[in-house]
């Protein structure tokens, strides 16, 4: 039994999860959907942590054939009923296409080759000529060569996304509430969460604490290989509509540009409804280190320039950053933890947590309610890493 | 590439004397200021202005004259500063839309602007801050309006009315949200620092002299107009900082000077990684050592931005800073052991007076109420009290960072200059606590501390 004095806070819920994120929120939602009782416990507050660091786009354009695209176009058919659900407007869900622009015949063709590939695995994509490319976005450089279009892509606020989602659950949220343990039971089985503020009995768990879903499985004397990939976004000054669609380079997918050692430019630029434009993202391995990078900032503004030559004159008011989750295959970890019972995770999405946050937070609620998960989880099992540790 | 000493940002009151005792004892010291002109808010001038109009000019005068052989970037707002240490040891390089400066050291002296508080019609066209309106007076001489109320609460008020009433301006009323008499309580303290008091009973005499009424425990509620401010409500205020209902009444005017206090421009250190905490006015401020340094080896901090104090006391801790900068430097010493302890000795005595008046002027309590739902927090995106408590009470928003992220208060243009405060206090008022320094760090951490052209960050280096 527990020592005198500890503080049973919640009366038992069938599931808690671990991160108000974007994926703990999606675990919370389909959990509750499927008859669960579930509490959400975050250290920080609703989407503090890279969910509320990043940006919202779905896509579909920059994923090859394989694993993460199936969980992926899963995700696409979730969001679209969820913006039924949840209501488009609520959770700024704008359905408004991707655009992959080439620069070159080289990176054309490279692009082409891509899109027919990912046609085969049932992605919707448009081979655009350069001609049309002003019909598609009449401010893009006159020097690109083509573009592939991508419909089904889409934007949403990730974090208002993950509020409502979680109010939608009706889920206990209990935030600045740090999870310090893992009480197990004598077979080994999970039987409550320590948290700062007293215990909350359970026995099932989802780990869905992104870049620190590591910390947290040791908490349970798992090894989780989760390492932090840092990104920088632009904000500009709030403008007209000047751009349509999520527009990048094909660079993005094929072969990202290097312009620092370590550094990688590959920039998204995208309109909010706020009517300021997002430039995003680099990517670096560099830790947990929260210093701005001033290459990394101007990097981005040539890249979205190179783009766009009419935001050249347009001001950056802003610029934040986040710590991508990535796991070392760079496919995200969902499912049961085969060593300790009633323990799942949920995380290692990198740059595609937002997107991808229905169909993990689907297949979580399907494994906890011993149902078969729509897509095949064998190449997210969490297992996978043991071999490497 | 040259490397300076010393580089100071901000020629205000805090920088200038920074930068002058630091140059004295043979530093190489470049300065950055955002206006045209040194000075600071303080002493904001037009070009070619006397001594007219400011206090302690004689003072400017002097700092000036050795401030000419400095490095002085005028019209130079930093907009990114990074930190680069070298073999040598710290290293920072502040970079301004027309140059970048490295320094060895590093003052931030970027002083405060007004603490905006909300209230139904604040964002009417002929509403503004006590300090946009000095401002406009000192910098371009400029009367912001013809009939003028002055509310708000601080000492400030008083120099806005004598100089709008100065310039021609008809002030309507002088309107005092707390009750100044209770300065009896703090008697020690004022006795401390007995110019200041002194300088107090100077704008009462020019006051009676302009027949300006002054009337404590008593504050704008709202401002009204449809285009254009047309009128005020001004209301009585019980000891405990409420609205005395039935006591409202009408005051016509076409302008609006409201001033709650300050907010200091901590955006600098935090940037840098340096301490802050929550001082006794509800500001956020840079943590500091006795010898002025932040928690970040090789920064110091100075004036406003450790805590609002008035110019006397940034000009001592600017005095103070330069001093430790040039002993962390090896250089000769600037000050002489006595003279150190005679500025410490009266810092330690303008930090009382500071907190007195802070307890004496608190921003009231009343003012979240007067905020009905449809009210505007944020102007740059058009947030209103109402989304802010929504995001609270059914989005769970927990503190101030996260009402940001669910309702883009202070995402805009100011970056959550005007309404961060505000929307820190709303949210933690609806979550049913104090205002803590969490709430106010999700305000206060601007990463590009100006806009700058996509062209200009691109090609900078
Ligand atoms: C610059 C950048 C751009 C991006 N752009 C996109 C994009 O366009 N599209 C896309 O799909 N993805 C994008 N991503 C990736 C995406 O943001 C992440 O994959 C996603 O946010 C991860 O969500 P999460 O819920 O797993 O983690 P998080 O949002 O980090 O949530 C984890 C939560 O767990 C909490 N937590 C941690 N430890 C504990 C503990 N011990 N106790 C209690 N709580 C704890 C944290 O406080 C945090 O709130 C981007 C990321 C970055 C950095
Ligand atoms: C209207 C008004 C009247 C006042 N009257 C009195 C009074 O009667 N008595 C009294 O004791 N006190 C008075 N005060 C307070 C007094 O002005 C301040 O205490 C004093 O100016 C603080 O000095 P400082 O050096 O800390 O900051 P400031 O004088 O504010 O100087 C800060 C400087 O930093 C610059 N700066 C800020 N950010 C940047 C950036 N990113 N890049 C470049 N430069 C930057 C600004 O342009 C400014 O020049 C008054 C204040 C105001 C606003």
């Amino acid at each position: 039994m527990d020592a005198p004095g500890v503080v049973v806070i919640d009366a038992g819920a069938d599931v808690v999860v671990i991160g108000a994120g974007m994926t703990g929120a999606a675990c919370a939602y389909y959990a509750a959907r499927a008859g669960l009782t579930v509490t959400v416990v975050d250290r920080a507050g609703v989407a503090s942590g890279t969910t509320g660091a990043g940006e919202g786009n779905i896509l579909l354009s920059d994923k090859s054939p394989g694993p993460e695209l199936s969980l992926a176009l899963h995700s696409v058919a979730l969001w679209r009923e969820l913006g039924e659900t949840v209501g488009d407007a609520q959770i700024e869900l704008e359905r408004k296409g991707g655009l992959v622009v080439a620069a070159s015949a080289t990176e054309h063709d490279t692009l082409a080759a891509f899109a027919d590939r990912q046609r085969a695995a049932g992605v919707e994509a448009h081979a655009v000529a350069s001609h049309e490319l002003p019909g598609y976005e009449p401010h893009l450089s006159p020097h690109l060569v083509g573009a592939v279009h991508y419909p089904q892509d889409m934007q949403v606020q990730p974090m208002l996304a993950a509020a409502h989602l979680l109010r939608a659950a009706r889920a206990t949220v209990l935030t600045g509430t740090c999870v310090v343990g893992l009480l197990r039971d004598g077979t080994g089985g999970i039987r409550a969460v320590r948290t700062d503020h007293g215990l909350l009995p359970t026995s099932r768990v989802v780990n869905a604490a992104g870049v620190w879903a590591g910390r947290v499985a040791a908490l349970a004397g798992v090894e989780l290989p989760i390492l932090p990939r840092r990104g920088f976004v632009l904000v500009t000054q709030p403008l007209p509509e000047l751009v349509r669609h999520k527009v990048y380079a094909a660079g993005y997918v094929a072969n990202v540009e290097r312009s620092t050692a370590g550094l990688e430019i590959s920039p998204v630029v995208e309109g909010t409804r706020a009517g300021t434009i997002l430039i995003g993202s680099s990517r670096e391995h560099v830790g947990f280190d929260p210093a701005m990078s001033l290459p990394a900032l101007r990097g981005l503004a040539a890249a979205a320039i190179r783009l766009f030559p009419i935001l050249a004159g347009v001001s950056a008011i802003r610029a934040y950053r986040g710590f991508r989750p990535y796991s070392p295959d760079h496919l995200p970890i969902i499912g049961a933890d085969k060593n300790v019972p009633g323990l799942y995770h949920a995380t290692g999405h990198e740059g595609a947590g937002i997107g991808l946050a229905p169909a993990t937070g689907h297949a979580i609620a399907a494994l906890l309610t011993d149902r078969r998960p729509h897509v095949d989880l064998r190449p997210f099992a969490p297992e996978r890493h043991h071999v490497h540790l | 590439m040259s490397t300076y000493d010393l580089v100071v940002i901000g020629a205000g009151p805090a920088g200038l004397a920074a930068a002058v005792t630091a140059a004295d004892a043979g530093c190489r010291v470049a300065v950055l200021d955002a206006g045209p002109r040194p000075g600071g808010q303080y002493w904001r001038h037009r070009s070619g202005a006397d001594a007219h109009s400011h206090t302690d000019w004689a003072v400017f005068a002097g700092l000036r004259a050795r401030f000419d052989q400095l490095h002085h970037h005028p019209d130079a707002a930093l907009w990114f500063v990074e930190s680069r240490p070298d073999d040598v040891g710290p290293q920072f390089a502040v970079h301004t839309h027309s140059t970048v400066v490295y320094g060895r050291r590093l003052v931030i002296a970027t002083g405060a602007h007004d603490r905006v508080v909300p209230f139904p019609g604040w964002d009417l066209p002929g509403v503004v801050t006590a300090g946009g309106a000095q401002a406009l007076l000192k910098g371009q001489g400029v009367v912001f309006a013809r009939r003028v109320v002055v509310g708000g609460t601080g000492p400030f008020l008083l120099p806005v009315a004598t100089g709008l009433a100065d310039a021609g301006a008809t002030v309507v009323g002088v309107y005092e949200a707390n009750d100044p008499v209770r300065y009896a309580r703090h008697v020690g303290a004022v006795l401390g620092a007995a110019s200041k008091s002194t300088e107090a009973g100077r704008y009462g005499w020019r006051m009676l002299r302009r027949r300006v009424p002054y009337r404590r425990r008593t504050a704008v509620v709202a401002a009204h107009g449809d285009e254009q401010l047309t009128g005020v409500t001004v209301a009585a205020i019980s000891p405990l900082g409420s609205v005395v209902p039935g006591s409202e009444r009408h005051v016509g005017c076409d302008g609006l000077a409201v001033g709650f206090g300050f907010t200091p421009q901590v955006e600098v250190a935090v940037a840098l990684g340096c301490e802050t905490f929550m001082d006794r006015d509800g500001s956020l401020v840079v943590r500091i050592g006795p010898d002025q340094a932040t928690s970040v080896p090789g920064v110091y901090a100075a004036g406003e931005v450790t805590g609002v104090g008035g110019a006397k006391l940034a000009l001592v801790e600017g005095h103070l800073a330069g001093d430790a900068i040039a002993r962390s430097l090896g250089r000769a010493e600037p000050l002489r052991a006595g003279e150190r302890s005679r500025l410490l000795r009266i810092r330690r005595r303008l930090r009382r007076f500071a907190a007195a008046l802070h307890a004496v002027h608190p921003v009231p309590a009343f003012w979240p109420d007067l905020c009905d739902d449809q009210t505007l927090v944020c102007r740059c995106e058009e947030v209103s009290a109402g989304a802010v408590r929504q995001a609270v009470r059914e989005l769970s928003a927990g503190d101030a960072r996260g009402t940001k992220l669910l309702t883009r208060a202070g995402m805009g243009w100011c970056q959550g200059r005007t309404c961060g405060y505000a929307t820190a206090c709303l949210t933690a008022r609806e979550a049913g606590r104090p205002v803590s320094s969490v709430d106010l760090q999700g305000h206060a951490s601007r990463t590009l501390m100006q806009p700058i052209t996509l062209a200009d960050l691109a090609g900078d280096d």
